[in-house]
């Protein structure tokens, strides 16, 4: 008979097979741009007869290019500080307030997840060009803040959810005032989980290629409209630099967020112990 | 003591109206920016050019509107029922493993779920284009003479859209597994379950909330995705997205665009309303 341990731990070999088989679908397809990218031809090979950098450096000497990363980054920042700005205290009032119409205020905040993002897209691009938003950066800020600040809510409750409340009651109970208790309590306890979520959003608003191909001009684009544009008119190997390029970038800031996520989840622990006598306190109350 | 024992009386801290202050800058920006532009966009569908519905008729007269709507309800439909084929072993074996294997899989499917979907749909054309890696190695080896044409059609679009959306129904459906008790299992095998019986009878019927949820999940998404259709699709593999993408920005006519998009938007949020209560959102952000 074999042991229970291993009839529950073990799976049969077909699923396996097919796990091994589905990672590979999901995976492969996408590498494929790496080694591509090093080539020297004018037309993509695989794998490339010769390897080299020219690609790497057309990007680098293209202004065009540059200009759009650059303006991709800009609006990555700033949409993810405004994301913050408006994300913490919604937070705040669902987690710690009372709320009118609280049901109604969360389906706001989640909708842009849901809704189908060409229909956000187009209403944004008929509204905003109404208003001279279209390849401004206020526009893309605005519009990016909006698209990423579902995620961040998402990240910042589940945060807050596991706080444990009695230590912003024990700082009350001491004298501190709400404000002072939300200072040197919450948002300490918070600040992983913020740092984390607010990395998270960068990469989103790097990656959105569907409203910013919309809110894009002439002559201001993301680098999600200038790739979508070159991949439609022609597909230059430079593409699959630039694709290399924000597979690394990704997956360096996604490794630099999980590293601050793991800190966090030790971090209340940590946190929480220069206050015992607080939560001894509150088990007598 | 009695100051704690009243503050314990008032869990939720903050007064009605310092909630209200601290939700407002959210709802501000999402009013402004977010709710005008859709409501502008139902504006445009029935005065566009004048007040009526007639954006409506055309949209929901015309034949080839109407096909364009059912082919995207069904390559909707294929990739959720592909992506849920596809998805559920991962999901299984990522419940089963544990330690590092465990992190394996995770990193294979977060990866591309962080990745841009842009690059993941140029991948595509990488190596399904004339040109591409799959043509030249089939002509090498001498199984073809000439280039197949493999963009283009609707069997790419949908083997590419389910390789985007794959991780949401598998992150879905691992969030259900991982919380089923492994006593469960163990408990039906005692009784003298063979592998399988144990899967139809305890760990299926167990894992169906999760299967709903990415199931939901993925058709929704589906229905409104835009930049895959948009790169490998033709003019045969239209899709609402697509189409509504085309009146909005070649075309010029907003009226048709805003009525399709109302029409969209419907179909999704009636999805939503019926069945939404299956979505589990919180597992999503990261």
């Amino acid at each position: 008979m074999a042991s229970p341990s291993r009839s529950v731990g073990a799976t049969t070999w077909p699923v396996t097979l097919a796990t091994v088989l589905v990672l590979i679908f999901l995976l492969l397809p996408t590498l494929i741009v790496i080694p591509v990218s090093f080539g020297s031809q004018k037309y993509l090979q695989f794998p490339p007869e010769q390897w080299s950098l020219t690609w790497y450096r057309a990007f680098f000497a293209d202004r065009e290019w540059l200009a759009a990363t650059r303006l991709s980054i800009m609006v990555a920042g700033l949409s993810t500080i405004l994301a913050t700005l408006v994300a913490v205290p919604a937070t705040l009032a669902f987690a710690r307030g009372r709320l009118m119409g609280q049901g109604l205020a969360r389906a706001l905040i989640l909708a842009p997840m849901i809704l189908p993002h060409i229909v956000v897209a187009v209403g944004m691009y008929i509204a905003f060009s109404r208003w001279n938003l279209i390849g401004t950066l206020p526009g893309f800020v605005v519009a990016h803040a909006i698209l990423t600040l579902p995620f961040l809510f998402l990240t910042l409750s589940a945060a807050i959810s596991k706080l444990d409340p009695s230590l912003e009651l024990a700082a009350a109970s001491l004298g501190a005032g709400r404000v002072a208790a939300f200072r040197y309590i919450t948002l300490p306890l918070l600040m992983p989980a913020i740092a984390g979520g607010m990395a998270f959003a960068f990469i989103t608003s790097l990656d959105e290629a569907t409203v910013s191909n919309f809110l894009s001009s002439s002559t201001s684009k993301t680098l999600m409209k200038k790739m979508f544009e070159d991949i439609d008119f022609d597909v230059s190997p430079i593409v699959a630099a630039v694709s290399t390029l924000i597979i690394v970038g990704s997956l360096l800031l996604i490794g630099a967020a999980q590293l601050v996520r793991h800190a966090s989840q030790r971090a209340p622990k940590s946190a929480a112990t220069p206050l015992p006598v607080a939560r001894s306190a509150m088990k007598t109350a | 003591m009695a100051v704690i024992a009243n503050a314990g009386a008032n869990p939720k801290g903050f007064s009605p109206r310092l909630s209200l202050v601290l939700i407002a800058p959210a709802m501000a920006l999402l009013v402004l920016f977010f709710v005008l532009p859709l409501t502008g966009l139902l504006d445009q569908s029935v005065r566009s050019p004048d007040l009526s519905i007639a954006n409506y008729v055309r949209a929901l007269g015309s034949d080839l509107y109407m096909k364009i709507l059912l082919r995207t309800v069904w390559l909707s439909a294929m990739v959720t029922a592909l992506a849920l084929v596809l998805g559920y072993p991962v999901a299984l074996t990522m419940s089963r493993v544990s330690g590092r294997m465990q992190l394996v899989i995770a990193v294979c499917v977060l990866v591309p779920l962080w990745t841009s979907v842009l690059v993941r749909s140029y991948a595509w054309i990488v190596l399904l284009q004339r040109r591409g890696i799959v043509n030249d190695t089939l002509l090498q080896i001498g199984v073809i003479d000439a280039p197949l044409r493999l963009l283009y059609r609707e069997g790419t679009v949908m083997v590419a859209m389910t390789h985007v959306l794959l991780p949401f129904m598998i992150l879905s459906i691992y969030g259900v597994l991982r919380s089923i008790p492994r006593d469960l299992s163990m408990a039906a095998s005692n009784l003298g379950a063979g592998g399988f019986a144990t899967f139809r009878h305890v760990i299926w019927p167990l894992s169906l909330p999760g299967v709903y949820s990415g199931v939901l999940m993925v058709f929704i998404i589906a229905l409104g995705f835009y930049i895959t259709p948009a790169l490998l699709g033709g003019p045969e593999t239209l899709m609402m997205s697509t189409l509504i993408g085309q009146q909005t920005t070649e075309t010029l006519d907003w009226g048709l665009a805003g009525a399709l998009s109302v029409i969209l938007l419907a179909l999704t949020l009636l999805l939503v309303g019926l069945f939404g209560r299956v979505l589990r959102l919180e597992g999503k952000g990261i």
